[in-house]
């Protein structure tokens, strides 16, 4: 399919596909094996400029936004989605400076998030908040010209590895889902510190861990938009970073759909290719399909975001539903595929499966993705009346 | 520091035919590359102007489309190329070529160092590099697995050699050809990219470089290739079975055998 996709588009995928193919596929089972945060691929990319892709020209970056931040995740996964998520939870960190930072905040920040000499994370998660965000319990108290945090968040990519940090905190509990703020805390503040580091299913390769805040102090200034505004500038972040998970899940799917195709071609059964067998011809078709149309939907979607769409809420939704449910169909069809050869460590597709299962669950959970769908559309439905 | 790095664009190696009628390589729908040693002379001369400053210019001759392989060295940091092209050049052998390489490279004013590949993988003769030294009357260090100093006027580096290496010092401006072993190429940069795409290519034709007009192209070039041709392959091994006392009683068997011993 072509996306008429601009000569600057083009050449970031090209570059991509590049690091991909030449640095990370040598090096990914090992990484998911050993759990091992892929820091040199970090370097790559930031030496590539593809940290500078999703952010404006006025901050370091090249210009691009969602988009381009999708062509990166889609050719990383097609790889290690391992090695994808850790260059995406840098946007995702990024996104609240950009979209609700002030011009210190953003001059501060951004720039060294788009020469990749920085890494950034979101932390919202907690032990008893996932799908309700607003249960969080991390309280951050206004202390003269500073900030007070204290609480734990949980599951965050990039921890540990990050340096800078936006963190969703209560600033006032009485007033619940409205006070919420969102705080911009850096590595090596004191009474800020790491707890364990999860061992995963998939995804393995990236970091994801604990933040543990005691007597945080962070200066004031570090506030992102107003006091209470935590809970959009969660949302909104989501709303514009939500397409990367489709594109993850896209790329993963690709890769498995790939390999699929290549290992039909070479097994031999009954004395012919199991290429010839229609019923492996039509899961290919089908798996081959599901992609092309989820990527359809991933890239119409950040086009729309990178437009300048007022709220692109249920789109971005819908991508990344769409995209991380075929994933997983798509993933799980292609060790069918590969038969017992596709469940052993020597092939690439059982680790494509284990990956794809974290895109139905992380950025909200697909079922949250439909009350987002199902909320709008009751929505606008109500306002034609 | 002014470095300029001599490249040659390739036919991929994979895929490399050859005419038998006209005894050269048939270019025509094969994918080409950057001859890969020349990828780490790029890489140590964008390294090197990272540690003193200064500029690294790309030299190549070729037909036009060489001018792809300029810009690929941009994208990687290099800041300007210069491609030799002209139906006068048609035909060089590594004498003519390193004759008109020496010739632009003159034309370019001071410089420091000139970094070539060990040799081209298509003619494999790592006499180039030589040549051009020669023809500029500097010094030279072939087969550089690592430059240990350089600075102003001076550099010391590491020559391969089959055993071992040695440690040679030179003066500047002299000339360098370097093997894999010196560095890892980077790949190129978005920016890079961006801007190879919008970067002049300067072309230099015959007139522009002077000189003598009888040493450039066919006329300048000395080597007559009668054939080239693939060598046979050689035959299968045999690898000797059992415990080792049994190897080795059956090896010296061998080895009489066919009178090798
Ligand atoms: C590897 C990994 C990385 C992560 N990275 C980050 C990160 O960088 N930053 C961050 O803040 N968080 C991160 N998270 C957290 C992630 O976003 C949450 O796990 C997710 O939002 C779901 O929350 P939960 O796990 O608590 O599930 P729960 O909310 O406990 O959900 C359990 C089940 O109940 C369902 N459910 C819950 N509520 C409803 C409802 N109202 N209607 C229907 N069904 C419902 C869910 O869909 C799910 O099936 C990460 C998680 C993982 C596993």
């Amino acid at each position: 399919m072509d996306y008429f996709l601009t000569e600057e588009q083009k050449m970031v995928r090209e570059l991509a596909r590049r690091i991909a193919e030449e640095k990370v596929a040598p090096v990914a089972a090992e990484l998911d094996e050993k759990e091992e945060f892929p820091w040199e691929i970090m370097k790559e990319l930031a030496q590539a400029d593809l940290f500078a892709v999703f952010l404006p020209e006025e901050y370091g970056g090249l210009g691009g936004k969602t988009f381009e931040l999708c062509l990166v995740t889609e050719e990383l996964s097609r790889i290690c989605s391992g090695v994808a998520v850790s260059y995406a939870a840098s946007a995702l960190g990024s996104f609240p400076i950009l979209l609700f930072g002030n011009e210190t905040q953003r001059k501060e920040f951004l720039p060294k998030i788009a020469s990749g000499e920085k890494l950034a994370a979101f932390g919202l998660t907690e032990a008893n908040a996932g799908s309700d965000a607003a249960g969080i319990e991390t309280t951050a108290v206004r202390k003269g010209d500073k900030y007070v945090i204290n609480g734990t968040k949980q599951w965050i990519t990039n921890g540990g590895e990050a340096e800078i940090y936006t963190v969703i905190a209560m600033t006032d509990k009485k007033r619940g889902n409205r006070g919420a703020s969102a705080i911009i805390v850096e590595k090596g503040t004191p009474g800020f510190d790491f707890g364990k580091k999860e061992k995963k299913m998939g995804i393995r390769a990236s970091a994801t861990r604990e933040l543990v805040f005691q007597d945080c102090e962070v200066p004031a200034e570090n506030l992102l938009g107003k006091e209470g505004m935590g809970f959009i500038i969660a949302m909104r972040t989501f709303d514009a970073s939500r397409p990367g998970i489709g594109a993850q899940a896209v790329g993963i799917a690709q890769g498995a759909l790939d390999a699929a195709v290549d290992y039909a071609r070479e097994r031999v059964q009954f004395g012919q290719k199991i290429s010839s067998f229609q019923a492996i011809q039509h899961m290919l078709a089908d798996m081959a399909t599901h992609v092309e149309a989820a990527r359809a939907l991933v890239y119409a979607t950040a086009r729309m975001i990178d437009s300048g769409a007022k709220d692109a809420a249920k789109e971005s939704a819908m991508s990344k539903l769409f995209a991380s449910d075929m994933c997983m169909r798509v993933t799980v069809d292609a060790v069918q595929i590969f038969g017992g050869y596709g469940y052993m460590k020597d092939y690439p597709v059982e680790k494509m499966m284990r990956d794809a299962k974290i895109t139905q669950i992380y950025e909200g959970t697909n079922q949250i993705q439909r009350n987002i769908i199902a909320l709008h559309l009751i929505k606008e439905a109500a306002s034609k009346k | 520091m002014n470095i300029i790095v001599c490249i040659k664009q390739v036919p991929e190696t994979a895929e490399i035919r050859i005419d038998e009628k006209t005894n050269t390589l048939v270019r025509e729908g094969v994918p080409a590359i950057i001859n890969p040693f020349d990828t780490y002379a790029l890489e140590e001369g964008i390294r090197i102007r990272e540690k003193c400053g200064g500029g690294v210019t790309v030299l190549t001759m070729g037909p036009p489309q060489a001018e792809q392989a300029l810009r690929e060295a941009i994208a990687m940091g290099v800041d300007s190329g210069v491609l030799l092209s002209d139906k006068a050049f048609a035909g060089s052998d590594t004498l003519a070529t390193s004759y008109a390489l020496s010739r632009a490279i003159r034309q370019m004013g001071r410089f420091d160092l000139v970094i070539c590949g060990k040799q081209a993988i298509d003619g494999d003769t790592a006499q180039v590099g030589p040549g051009i030294a020669e023809m500029l009357g500097i010094p030279f260090i072939a087969y550089v697995r690592k430059i240990e100093e350089i600075r102003e006027g001076y550099i010391r580096a590491e020559r391969l050699m089959e055993t071992g290496y040695q440690i040679i010092e030179m003066s500047l401006p002299s000339l360098i050809t370097v093997v894999k072993e010196i560095n890892e190429p980077r790949l190129p940069s978005l920016r890079g990219m961006l801007k190879a795409k919008k970067t002049n290519i300067s072309v230099w034709d015959v007139e522009k470089l002077g000189g003598d007009t009888g040493r450039f192209g066919l006329d300048g070039s000395p080597t007559q290739v009668i054939r080239i041709f693939t060598p046979e392959p050689r035959k299968g091994g045999e690898i000797l079975q059992g415990a080792v006392e049994e190897q080795v009683a059956a090896l010296i068997e061998r080895l009489k055998e066919t009178k090798l011993v």
